[in-house]
């Protein structure tokens, strides 16, 4: 079986894997990071959504063996200590998650987002999340908390 | 998905030493075709040849005749240089469309193109435009490209390079989306050049394809009202839950015009 290596927030990580081994199994079987979640088979959902090398991407549809040397980043290596990065305050502050699944994925996508576009509009934010999928929210409350965390951001 | 080998290619001839090798081999470029039928088991290729890190493959150069862009360059790349947006604003908004951002970050035009789908949407810009592919052998040109679902010109084994896009006087491209995938149930590719007009339609038969008849009526006029009445017949067009082949037919034309009005 081939080696893996890569940075997983900030730790450097090595396993010999199958080559058919997605990096969200990766993490979350090999690593034990079970935040980064599998919501749906046809890679539509972004319940999945992580960052490689800063870039928010579908980890159910990246393989772990495409992630070599890179820098990955999941939900669990936001926060610093209990201090949860401004994105993860936004949502629990404006009850921008119900059941939580699809959450992870949503903070991940939004953060990619307010780097790339620090002051978004309501239609920029909801066009962005065409690749995270809500059961519950019915997303308003997910708009509200990222307009509010890249005000945060902004300073 | 099925058990397979992964190879990691460097350079071009490197990938085709690899293929060259492997029993069942494909490549992969972003993935964000291939992966998804690998985990349905709709393929099962021996070996994986990944092409993604051959730095020669990506990038986007625009001359004043051209834009050429790099098999390997990811959708975002195209959708938002501000190059292509100047040079071919229709072609740079058409890569905007794809997917979503996460798709957009890993999937390439190459992979788009060497892929076919009936329903893609750099298909109907490389057919709009007359552009011209190259191959690690070859040069194709548009027309001889695209031969039916997911069938190319492409030989078993040859890589897509780049592809050169001619820059026209204006070009716009429309398209409707099929509401549960976001691809484009039909998408309508115009472009305006001295010489004339062409007109490339996807999502509607089973490869993108030009329409004759509309052509001509714009390079008579190039305006909306031109098209009135002209439509493709219905026959050979797609049929799905999701739209008969009457009602693609339909969208084609209202496509087409909105396409002509928007060009830029
Ligand atoms: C959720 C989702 C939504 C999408 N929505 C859209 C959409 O709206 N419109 C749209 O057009 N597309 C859409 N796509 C498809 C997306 O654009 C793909 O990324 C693209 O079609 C394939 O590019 P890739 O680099 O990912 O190719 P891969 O998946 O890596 O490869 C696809 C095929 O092409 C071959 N191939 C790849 N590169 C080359 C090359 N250089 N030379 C020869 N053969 C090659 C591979 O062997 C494989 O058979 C969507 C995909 C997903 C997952
Ligand atoms: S798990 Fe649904 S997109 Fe990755
Ligand atoms: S909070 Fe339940 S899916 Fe979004």
């Amino acid at each position: 079986m081939p080696a893996v290596s890569m940075t997983v927030n900030g730790k450097k990580v090595s396993a010999d894997v199958e080559p058919r081994t997605l990096l969200v199994h990766y993490l979350r079987e090999h690593l034990g990071l079970t935040g980064t979640h599998v919501g749906c088979d046809t890679s539509q959902c972004g319940a999945c959504v992580v960052h490689i090398n800063g870039e928010s991407v579908k980890s159910c549809t990246v393989l772990a063996a495409q992630a070599e040397g890179a820098k990955v980043t999941t939900i669990e290596g936001l926060a610093d200590g209990d201090k949860l990065h401004p994105m993860q305050e936004a949502f629990r502050e404006h009850h921008a998650l119900q059941c939580g699944f699809c959450t992870p994925g949503m903070v991940m996508s939004a953060i990619d987002l307010v780097k790339k576009n620090k002051n978004p509009s309501e239609k920029e934010i909801r066009e962005w999340l065409s690749g995270n999928l809500c059961r519950c929210t019915g997303y308003h409350n997910i708009v509200k908390a990222i307009a509010a965390a890249a005000q945060t951001m902004r300073g | 998905m099925y058990a397979f080998n992964y190879h990691r290619a460097k350079t071009v001839a490197d990938a085709l030493k690899l293929y060259k090798k492997a029993d069942d081999p494909k490549f992969l470029a972003g993935g964000h075709t291939l992966i998804p039928t690998l985990k349905q088991r709709l393929a099962r290729p021996s070996d994986l040849i990944d092409i993604s890190g051959i730095a020669t493959l990506k990038g986007v150069k625009v001359s004043k005749t051209a834009v050429t862009i790099g098999a390997l360059t990811p959708h975002v790349e195209v959708a938002t240089s501000s190059a292509v947006k100047k040079a071919i604003p229709a072609l740079a908004g058409l890569a905007e469309e794809i997917g979503d951002p996460q798709v957009r970050h890993r999937g390439t035009m190459g992979g788009s193109v060497a892929n076919s789908d009936p329903a893609a949407d750099y298909p109907a810009a490389v057919l709009g435009l007359g552009a011209t592919i190259e191959t690690n052998a070859r040069k194709i040109e548009a027309d001889k490209f695209f031969k039916g679902v997911f069938e190319t010109a492409l030989k078993d084994g040859e890589i897509l390079t780049k592809i050169s896009f001619p820059v026209p006087e204006k070009a716009g491209y429309m398209r409707f989306d099929q509401p549960a995938s976001r691809f484009a149930l039909v998408g309508v590719f115009v472009a305006k050049f001295k010489g004339g007009v062409r007109v490339a339609v996807t999502g509607a038969g089973p490869c993108a394809f030009r329409v004759p008849a509309m052509e001509k009526a714009l390079s008579a006029k190039f305006a909306p009202e031109a098209l009135e009445g002209i439509t493709v017949p219905a026959d050979d067009l797609n049929s799905d839950i999701h739209g008969s082949a009457e009602y693609r037919a339909h969208l084609i034309t209202v496509m087409a015009k909105r396409a002509v009005a928007a060009a830029k």
